[in-house]
């Protein structure tokens, strides 16, 4: 529906007054129509990331924005043609439903009709309808953050941002709006990048992820690279949790010994760390087993059951694993863990491609 | 605040100990003696003389004070004044101080506190100061004239006249007005302006749609708090001139010169009323936009 442009960061940095480095000289591309999802913990970059894209913030001299072709660089963000969804909503308080979302195009100076259409559009796209002349007041958050939602979306951006949109909501709603907002963006087909710090939000909502830890892109992927080709230990803790198996020795046909046995990875290098995911570990007989370990803690979840096993030498793996079962605490178990489920960084600490 | 007002001291306390309740009562009412006793003693009392003075015989009129006051010229032409000129004063220091309060709290610049501090300097000062500056300024030794008589040959004066009492109430009403528009933009939400300006809105539009509907609130009940300090101010006017037509300088006139103790009672009360008035509708006009805004 809309000109959707793609966005180009070259070498922005943003140093603060009194000399914090919030971001380093980054360099991000975002295809048109793509949705990058800005992922990592408070303080990592990610929303100056987000404020240099939308003009809020400039970046340092020397860095530039460009969509599309289109050096914005200088502009401020009333010029850049961005939509922009808020943590708090920020909806204008003095103003009703209708009034919030029109906001845009009455300032582009629409004829009526074309406004009262776009208005019916957005309220119908964001499940509204019925609720244009109520007060913000007497919106739910979730009904909120639809209406700042559709106020973005109705003046037709050629980029759409999102800071947090749902980190003020509970965890039910989250999950329903994030799934709206995913259908929502495939349906416009816009270019869109969205801060989170929630793992989820990102690997449902991103067709690409850039996990940012201090001020740079840790790694840049899609969320199934990133899940299980994490560039680094940061990452690889970031998304999802992870196990560590020091290695103690190694053999040239692939075979690792760890802490409670012996593990087969010839896909592998030599690795002083082997990683694994705690729901790709399975619990097999003992005479079978790889690894042997006593659950040390057994804890019900409901759709899952955590257990923590110890397999000697400081060595605790989470395993997720059926709930069906009773998983008594001192008992001795078998794990194995498949070949393809074991992992280590690509490069630690460094980036992965940019 | 509101809400904690609207329900009766310790309800919940009463709530939870029904059977204590007898002498929970009681230990509130021994509580509030000393506050009641005030309240009787300073200003019920002397209150409720001043009313029923303001409805004996004025002196010269012969007639109820309160009626005098409505049917006399001279005094409508007071209270007129009176009320233009502080509605001239609440208008214009909301007006520059409001900008001046937002630029303030917007921009952070070497020397800030320093202005902010000489900027709300004459609050400091009492009215008879205040007066004094004014004719500093605009008397008949003032810089103004000293100014105009070098550069066109006649004294310009303006310290003795409502302009002179303006530019004085204007000057202790500005720093009120810039300290409480400074604190309503620390509480605006930035996100607001972020959101307007994505939708293209210009500073100005920003301005008319986040910013003012925003600090409305304070805005109002600072320039009824502005109006309120300007109908009541003496101590400029009786420094600038007695024979301007002010309530407070009249009241002064009457009980003082003419020993007219109704009239300077009914004039009192009906000061004291517009002034009250005028702080209940700011007070239910900022509830209503805060109502709007949660």
């Amino acid at each position: 529906m809309s000109q959707s442009s793609s966005i180009t960061l070259t070498q922005c940095s943003r140093t603060f007054a009194g000399g914090h480095v919030a971001l380093k000289p980054l360099d991000l591309h975002v295809e048109a129509g793509e949705t990058l999802v800005l992922l990592g913990p408070s303080g990592c970059g990610k929303t100056t990331t987000l404020r240099i894209i939308s003009g809020l913030e400039r970046p340092d001299p020397g860095g530039r924005v460009h969509f599309g072709e289109r050096d914005v660089t200088a502009l401020p963000i009333e010029k850049r043609d961005v939509g922009m969804v808020f943590q708090n909503y920020a909806l204008f308080p003095n103003m009703n439903v209708a009034d919030n979302i029109t906001y845009g195009l009455r300032i582009q100076k629409l004829s009526r009709a074309e406004i009262d259409r776009r208005l019916a559009e957005v309220l119908e796209m964001v499940d509204l309808k019925g609720y244009a002349e109520r007060s913000i007041a007497a919106l739910s958050g979730g009904q909120k953050q639809r209406v700042a939602l559709a106020r973005a979306i109705a003046v037709r951006p050629r980029v759409l941002l999102f800071d947090e949109p749902l980190a003020a909501l509970d965890a039910k709603l989250r999950d329903r709006l994030r799934l709206e907002i995913g259908a929502l963006l495939r349906e416009l087909g816009i270019t869109a990048v969205y801060v989170t710090h929630d793992q989820d939000e990102a690997m449902a909502l991103g067709d690409r992820i850039a996990v940012m830890q201090a001020g740079r892109i840790a790694q840049l992927g899609t969320p199934r690279e990133i899940y299980h080709q994490p560039a680094n230990a940061f990452v690889a803790d970031f998304i999802g949790a992870v196990n560590r198996l020091e290695v103690q020795t190694q053999a040239a046909d692939g075979t690792f010994c760890v802490p409670g046995g012996t593990l087969r990875a010839p896909h592998l290098a030599k690795a002083a760390t082997l990683y694994c995911r705690p729901e790709d570990i399975q619990v097999v007989p003992i005479e079978k087993a790889q690894l042997k370990g006593r659950i040390i803690e057994s804890v019900f979840l409901g759709q899952a059951q955590q257990l923590a096993v110890d397999t000697g030498n400081d060595t605790t793996l989470s395993v997720r694993v059926s709930s069906r079962r009773e998983w008594p605490a001192g008992s001795e178990i078998g794990l194995m863990i498949p070949e393809q489920a074991l992992f280590q960084p690509t490069a630690p600490g460094a980036r992965a491609h940019g | 605040m509101s809400a904690t007002l609207k329900q009766p001291f310790g309800a919940a306390f009463f709530d939870r100990h029904r059977c204590a309740s007898h002498r929970a009562k009681l230990t509130t009412l021994i509580a509030l003696v000393p506050a009641l006793t005030l309240f009787a003693a300073f200003w019920l009392l002397p209150f409720s003389r001043l009313l029923l003075m303001g409805a004996e015989a004025d002196r010269s009129s012969g007639v109820s004070a309160y009626l005098t006051l409505l049917t006399h010229r001279q005094y409508l032409i007071s209270l007129a004044t009176t009320v233009t000129l502080s509605l001239a004063v609440s208008v214009a220091a909301v007006a520059i101080a409001g900008f001046a309060g937002f630029f303030l709290a917007r921009h952070r610049f070497a020397g800030q506190s320093l202005l902010v501090a000489i900027l709300t300097f004459p609050l400091a000062f009492p009215g008879v100061v205040v007066g004094f500056l004014v004719i500093m300024l605009g008397g008949r030794q003032g810089a103004l004239a000293q100014t105009s008589l070098w550069l066109f040959g006649e004294r310009w004066v303006f310290a003795y006249s409502l302009f002179g009492l303006f530019i004085g109430y204007l000057y202790f009403s500005i720093p009120r007005v810039i300290t409480t528009v400074m604190a309503a933009c620390d509480n605006l939400d930035q996100s607001l302006e972020e959101a307007a300006r994505s939708l293209g809105a210009s500073h100005w539009r920003v301005m008319r749609d986040v910013i003012i509907p925003g600090i409305a609130p304070a805005l109002l009940s600072t320039g009824a708090i502005c109006f309120a300090t300007s109908m009541g101010a003496f101590g400029t006017a009786f420094t600038l001139g007695t024979r301007l037509p002010i309530l407070p300088l009249n009241i002064y006139g009457e009980f003082t010169n003419y020993a007219n103790f109704a009239m300077a009672a009914a004039l009192s009360v009906v000061l004291g009323l517009i002034t009250w008035a005028a702080l209940a509708l700011a007070r239910k006009l900022a509830s209503n936009a805060l109502g709007a805004s949660v």
